[in-house]
Parts: structure tokens; sequence; C-alpha cells
């Protein structure tokens, strides 16, 4: 009954936001209907850091990868080879996937704190790597004036503002569904079952390591498609958009949502970015400053997020809970490696 | 008439300490077979090697005719070898239904597994007689974090059952839980079905003498007696070995 009235509210108020969102440009002035675009792509950034940190318990530093991946394979290859958007999206969506097919043997095994340095690693090196490379990417000035492109073959370029805002509206919405899907199916299922439990996961017979390699290819993808977007609503891109402070914040953005909750991932990127953007203005020079002193207040304060903040603290003991067994040795030792 | 669990010479070694030392056994399709001994003599050792998660120095384990000595947990698992853990393992933040189609996914359904709709009904359909039989069906929608110790030990007893295994290893089943939830467990493991073997490591004897027709004693990383429960009961070197173990 409560399960439902909680399910029922939060269908009413992704509606509510969604509608918001879909009228915003003719609420707002042009300027702030682009940074809502860029913010959007962000935010979609973030639904992968989600994927990977609260579902499949993998907490990343390095989504900004297949991100710039995305968005360069989008300005350099797909503006060659069509203007459609769609063909884009799918280019860019590719060459995020591929870079974190690449990658997998580094993160897959590794756990914790090590995933987080090992996705930093690879975070700066591509981002080292695109301003190094002047050739292809133009180096640290970036490339600009890419070619508008049109949402589908026979639909008219996307020429203001207000149109790049609702085809990225559009997209982010269809694969933020998609996502949401995908966690409803079996396969969901057993990745949350991972990050609940490794050891018992292996012991029913699972292949985990399929699933977490599946899982962070899966949020490649999606970190790539929104570098297509960030491409269609900035109209340039360069190596500051990828670097280390994004990572961070889409983080930070994703811990405030709640980890392991979808939406909430897609509106605390948002929100940090928002955050971030408004009091460079108003506190010029401090905003990192007022963004760390969020972070800790989030973690003390909401755990688990503000998503997930009706839900008791995970681990709390059971109400007729017998004295807690320490965890035999094979279990300890098996839980710290993956195999 | 062949072994469907065989492990031989099996020796593990932590350092100079040798946790078991040329240990054998042999496990028939349909048996229930009981190790016991005191505390340190290897028991949980031989059930991590038997399940794939500890790696024998020496020795070989067959399962079905087949040598699985060098598979893991999760293969030995698709083969037919379940455990259930000393300290209750479920997925916290799913619900018991939840559980338990995870727990049966990689043997039993296999269809549809990128189709939406995880708890769905077919899983509710699944997952039901299950938690019937365990005594949960009124904890099916509760997150397993949420259970008492008692639940979650019996959730996790399902959730090996669901894995369709020939094999079911148990370790310390018992700990942790009150007398009447001993009792109920008895039932519960007397009541599985035949085509499942069963190996237990328990300290409970009572448990033990009313459920095992074999049982393994070890002492030290050796086997120092095995037979009936009545042989077991009346040998004299049970007896020395318990009394000095205790000692």
């Amino acid at each position: 009954m409560r399960e439902a009235v909680i399910r029922w509210v939060r269908g009413a108020v992704a509606a509510v936001v969604l509608a918001g969102l879909a009228v915003a440009p003719w609420m707002v002035d042009d300027y702030t209907t682009a940074i809502l675009a860029r913010t959007l792509a962000l935010g979609l950034v973030g639904v992968s850091v989600a994927l990977l940190t609260g579902v499949a318990g993998l907490p990343t530093l390095g989504q900004t990868a297949p991100y710039a991946a995305g968005a360069y394979a989008c300005a350099v290859l797909g503006s060659q080879v069509s203007d459609v958007g769609v063909v884009q999206l799918a280019v860019a969506a590719t060459a995020g996937a591929t870079l974190a097919a690449l990658t997998v043997p580094l993160v897959a095994p590794a756990r914790g704190v090590i995933v987080l340095m090992i996705t930093l690693a690879i975070g700066e090196l591509v981002v080292t790597v695109l301003g190094r490379w002047r050739s292809v990417t133009g180096g640290t000035d970036g490339l600009a004036g890419i070619a508008p492109v049109r949402p589908f073959w026979g639909l008219p370029v996307l020429a203001t503002d207000q149109a790049r805002y609702l085809y990225t509206l559009v997209v982010v919405a269809t694969l933020v569904g998609a996502v949401l899907l995908l966690l409803r199916t079996r396969a969901g299922l057993v990745l949350r079952a991972g990050r609940d439990d490794e050891m018992r996961l292996r012991a029913s017979g699972h292949r985990m390591p399929l699933y977490v390699s599946g899982a962070h290819i899966a949020a490649g993808a999606i970190a790539g498609a929104a570098g297509s977007l960030l491409v269609v609503a900035q109209q340039y891109i360069s190596p500051a958009d990828f670097g280390f402070d994004t990572s961070a914040l889409l983080l930070l953005g994703v811990v405030i949502g709640g980890t392991a909750s979808v939406g909430g991932a897609l509106v605390g990127a948002a929100l940090v970015i928002a955050v971030r953007d408004w009091l460079f203005g108003v506190l010029p020079g401090h905003a990192p400053l007022v963004l760390g002193a969020l972070f800790v207040a989030t973690v003390y304060l909401l755990p688990t997020g503000v998503g997930r903040a009706r839900r008791p603290r995970r681990g709390s003991p059971p109400p007729t809970a017998a004295p807690d067994v320490a965890p035999t040795p094979d279990h300890a030792a098996v839980a710290g490696s993956r195999r | 008439m062949t072994c469907l669990l065989d492990a031989e010479e099996v020796t593990v070694r932590y350092g100079s300490l040798a946790a078991l030392d040329g240990v054998d056994l042999c496990v028939h399709d349909g048996q229930r077979h009981a190790l016991i001994g005191p505390n340190g003599a290897g028991k949980s050792t031989l059930l991590n090697v038997i399940g794939g998660s500890t790696r024998p120095r020496h020795g070989t384990v067959r399962f079905a005719g087949r040598d699985v000595s060098r598979l893991g947990p999760a293969a030995r698992a698709r083969l037919g070898i379940n455990r259930i853990h000393q300290r209750p393992a479920v997925f916290s933040t799913l619900t018991a239904t939840e559980n338990i189609v995870v727990a049966a996914l990689p043997r039993t359904i296999r269809r549809r597994r990128w189709w939406p709709g995880g708890s769905g009904r077919l899983a509710r359909q699944r997952a039901g007689p299950l938690l019937e039989r365990m005594g949960l069906t009124e904890v099916a929608a509760v997150p397993a974090g949420h259970l008492a110790h008692g639940q979650r030990r019996q959730l996790e007893i399902a959730m090996a059952l669901a894995g369709r295994p020939r094999l079911l290893l148990l370790d310390e089943p018992a700990s942790g839980l009150s007398a009447t939830e001993v009792g109920r467990l008895a039932e519960l493991l007397a009541g599985l079905p035949r085509e499942v073997a069963v190996l237990l490591v328990e300290h409970h004897l009572d448990l033990v003498y009313a459920l095992c027709d074999t049982v393994t004693v070890l002492r030290d990383g050796r086997t120092v007696a095995a037979g009936t429960p009545d042989e077991i009961r009346t040998s004299p070197q049970v007896r020395r070995a318990y009394a000095e173990g205790v000692s």
C-alpha cells in the first residue's frame, strides 16, 4: 500500500518535472535555454555514473572519458558522415562504448576506491590526449563552428536554442526511459544483487564479470550519446569540458541524488551544475568551496541520497537479529578479491 | 556405487599449518552426509574446497564424474553444487522474491532475461512455492535486509534450492538460531527433496544424528572416523577426538 503511494507520487513528480522541462524554453531567455540543454547532457552522463556507481557497484570518476570520446567522435567523424542527429548519436554511442570496452580489463576486476583511482587516471589520460592530438582534436583550443544537425532525415536543421534544447530533452528522456526499463529486467536485478553481495551471486552460479562488463560498456554508450548532445547544445567543445572537475561534480551530483536512483542522479547532476554556474556569478572564486561543503553535508546527513532518503540505511540491524557473527576468513577474502 | 562428489587427497595449508591433510570424502546421490569435529578440524575449509572458493594445494575434486578442481564457485554452482553460508548471505536490498529469482536464474529461468519485469508474475509463480515451504510467504515483498536472522537463513536455503542443486553444502545452518528455530530447521532439512545430496557441517549433534545417514569425523585436518550415526556415537576414537579438541 505504502509502496504503491510512493510509486504514484514518484510518477507524478516525474511527470510534472518533464512537463516543466518541456515548456521551459518559452519561459526563460535563450542563454538560459542553452545552459539548460548543456545541463541535460551532463545529467545524462550523471545517469551513466549512477548506473556504474549505484547499480553495478563501480564508483567512477572516469565517465568523462566516454563522454569526451562520444563528443569528439561526433564532432570529427559524425559531421563528416551525416548531419542527421540520430546517426551522430549512434556514432557517439559507439565511440563511448568502444572506449569503455577497451578499459573493461582495467576496471572490471577492481572494486571500491581502486576503481575510483583507475577511472580517474583513464579520464585524465583522455583529456591529455585531447589536448595533445592537435591535428584531430584542435588541441586545447578545441573544435568550434561545428555544423548544426537535423534530428531526423527530412527535418529542418536545429537553428535556434529552443530547438536544440527540445532535441536534447527528447533524447535524454528516451535514453533515461531505456535505462529504467533495462534495470527492471532480470539482468538489472542481477546487477543490483551483485552490489549487495558478489560472493553470494557467484555462489548461485552467475557470471559476475559478464554483468559488470556489460554495465560498463552500456554506461560508456550512454555517456558517449551525451557527448553528442553536448556538441549539439554547445556547437563547440574543448578538453576543458571533460576535466576532473566535471567528473567530481558528476559524482557529487549522483551522491546527492542517491547513487542507486537513476532519476535522482539526473536531478542531482543537473542541480550541482546549476549551482556551480549560479555560484560562479554570485560568489566568484568560492563555488568549489560551497560545493565541497554541500558534498560533506550530503554524505553526513543523507548517506543514501535524496532519492532514497525514506529508506533505512543499508546494513542496519534487523529487528530480531541474532548476535552478529564475524565474517569467516574465506568470506572476507573472497569479497576482497573478485574471482 | 560411484560417488556424486569425490574428493581425493585434499590438502590445504595456511603457512606451516595444515588445515586439511590428505582428506578423502565421497558423497553419493541423495545421501545425507555430515562432517563433524572440534573447532579448527578443517570442516569449513573442506566445504570451501568443494564449493570452489578455496584452492587445495594437493588433491582433486570430482563432481558427477567430472574433474571440477580447476573451476570457480560460479561454474560449480552451474553444475549443481549450491551452498549455505555460515552467516546467511542474502541480497539485502532485494525483496525475498527477487532474491529467489536471482538465485534461480543461472540454472532454471533462462528465457526472457532482457524482458522487463524482474519481479513480475512469472517470478512470483516460481518463487511462491519455495517461499511457502520455508514459511516466508508473508515477507515475500520485504527487502531481505529487514528480515530476522532465522528468516534470512530460511531464505538462503530457499535460494539454494531455487538453483536446483544436486549437492547442497550446509555450513553450520543452526548457528545463531534459537532452540525453536533449530527445530523448524530440522523439519525443513528433513523435508528436502530426496534427489538432493546434502553435506552438512554442524555442531548440533542432535541435528546431525536425526538427519544424516553417514557421518565423517575430522580432527586436525584428517579423517578420524566415518560411519553411520550409531557407529560414530559409540566410537571411542570420536570421543577422544572431541575430548582432546575441547581441552
